[in-house]
C-alpha cells in the first residue's frame, strides 16, 4: 500500500509539469486538475473543465490533431481518466506525437466525498495505456519522475501517458473563467488570433 | 457466392446521396470525422478515407467524438460525428460542452428504430432521438428523402459554423432501407 506520507502533492506536481510553459497548451478534467492548473496561474492557453466528466483526453487528441506544432498537455483525475477508458485506445491509434496525458491519481473522487476509485483497488492505468499501444506510459512517485514527464511533454515524442501517484488532500479552490464561451473565446484567440472572432 | 453477386449487384444501384453528402462537408471545411461506423454511413466513410485532407478517426463510443471535435475546433478545425441514432444516447452529457461553450458541432445520425424496423431492441432509441438530442440543446433536422439529404446536411453545417452550435442531421430509415434479419436468414 502506498505510505501517504510519501505521496507527491498534486500542486507541486502541477507546479512542475507546468514550469516554462511557454506555449503549451493546458487542458484540464473538471474537478481539482482545474483547480490545480488555475493555482498554477489562470491562462488563455488553459480550458479547464468544469463539467463534461470523460472529455478531458479526447478534447486533447482533437486539439493535438488540430495544432500538430503545438504541444497539447491533458491533466486530469482517475475518476475522469476512468469514465473515459476506452479513450486510450482511441488516443493510442491515432498516435499524436505532440499530446501528453497526465492523470493525477489520488485513488479517489475528491469532489463527492473521497470515495474510493477503481485505482485504489490497484487498477492500472499505465498498464492499460500501455497495453493499448501508448508506449511511453509510465507510473510516477517522485517529483524527478514528474520532471522527465514534464520534459517528455514539452519536447518529447507522443503519446505520452503518466499516472502520477499524489496525495488525497483537498485543497482550495482556485477558480478560472467560470463561463464556458470565456474560456472558448479566449483560448481561441490566443491559438488562432483575432480571426477567431470573426466568421 | 449469390450473397456477393447479389452485393456487387446493389452496389451499382446505390443512390448517391452519400457523395453529395462528402462534397457539401468538404465544402463546409471539415476535417476531422469522429465515426462509430453505420452502414448507412459506409460508403461516406470511404470517401472520406481516401481523401487525404481529411482525418477519420474511430471511436470506441460517440461521446468520445463530441469531446474530440471540441479540441478540434479550440485548435481552429472544423469536423463532422458520423454516428447511427442509438449511438446519440451515449453522448448526452458530453452534449453540454459545445451547448454550454458555444461551439459548432456537425453530427449526422443514420436512423434505426424508424421506419420499417424489424429489430425491437433498436426501437427504445430510435424513437427517442430527436427528443434526446433536443432536450440537451441540440438544434435537429431530418432527411427522410434521398434527394433532400445533402441540403439538409448544408443548411445543418451552415447553422453549426455559423451560429456556433451543436446541430444534428436525422437521415431516416426510409432513405437507408431496412434490414430484414429474417429474410438475410432465410438466404
Amino acid at each position: 500500500m502506498n505510505n501517504p506520507n510519501a505521496l507527491l502533492h498534486r500542486r507541486d506536481v502541477v507546479n512542475e509539469l507546468l514550469r516554462a510553459r511557454s506555449e503549451l497548451l493546458v487542458i484540464a478534467g473538471l474537478g481539482a486538475p482545474n483547480w490545480d492548473i488555475s493555482a498554477a496561474g489562470d491562462s488563455p492557453n488553459n480550458f479547464p473543465l468544469w463539467g463534461a466528466m470523460g472529455a478531458a483526453s479526447m478534447i486533447g487528441l482533437g486539439l493535438a490533431l488540430a495544432q500538430p506544432k503545438r504541444r497539447v498537455l491533458v491533466i486530469t483525475g482517475d475518476g475522469e481518466m476512468l469514465m473515459s477508458i476506452g479513450s486510450l485506445a482511441t488516443i493510442a491509434v491515432e498516435a499524436p506525437a505532440n499530446l501528453t496525458i497526465a492523470v493525477l491519481d489520488n485513488e479517489r473522487y475528491g469532489e463527492t466525498g473521497m470515495q474510493k476509485t477503481h485505482t485504489a483497488a490497484g487498477v492500472d492505468l499505465a498498464g492499460i495505456a500501455a497495453a493499448s499501444g501508448i508506449r511511453t506510459s509510465r507510473i510516477v512517485r517522485t517529483q524527478a519522475e514528474v520532471t522527465e514527464i514534464r520534459d517528455l511533454a514539452h519536447e518529447g515524442r507522443g503519446p505520452v501517458f503518466a499516472q502520477i501517484k499524489i496525495n488525497p488532500e483537498a485543497l482550495g479552490f482556485v477558480m478560472p473563467p467560470v463561463d464556458g464561451s470565456i474560456l472558448t473565446t479566449r483560448f481561441r484567440q490566443a491559438v488562432l488570433g483575432d480571426d477567431s472572432l470573426y466568421n | 457466392m449469390n450473397d456477393v453477386a447479389a452485393k456487387s449487384q446493389g452496389q451499382a444501384s446505390l443512390p448517391t446521396w452519400p457523395d453529395e453528402v462528402y462534397q457539401t462537408l468538404k465544402d463546409a471545411g471539415v476535417r476531422q470525422v469522429g465515426i462509430v461506423p453505420d452502414a448507412g454511413h459506409s460508403r461516406l466513410i470511404r470517401a472520406f478515407e481516401a481523401d487525404p485532407e481529411t482525418r477519420v478517426v474511430t471511436l470506441t463510443t460517440e461521446e468520445e467524438g463530441v469531446a474530440m471535435l471540441a479540441g478540434a475546433w479550440l485548435g481552429g478545425e472544423r469536423g463532422v460525428l458520423l454516428l447511427q441514432s442509438s449511438g446519440v444516447g451515449n453522448c448526452i452529457n458530453m452534449l453540454s460542452l459545445p451547448v454550454i461553450c458555444h461551439m459548432p458541432l456537425l453530427m449526422i445520425v443514420t436512423m434505426r428504430g424508424d421506419w420499417g424496423e424489424f429489430n425491437p431492441w433498436q426501437i427504445p432509441m430510435g424513437q427517442g432521438t430527436k427528443a434526446a438530442l433536443e432536450s440537451i440543446g441540440v438544434i435537429v433536422t431530418r432527411a427522410d428523402e434521398p434527394h433532400l439529404v445533402a441540403s439538409t446536411v448544408q443548411g445543418a453545417a451552415n447553422m453549426a459554423f455559423n451560429t456556433w452550435r451543436p446541430t444534428a442531421v436525422l437521415i431516416g430509415q426510409r432513405v437507408l432501407g431496412a434490414k430484414n434479419f429474417k429474410e438475410l436468414a432465410r438466404k
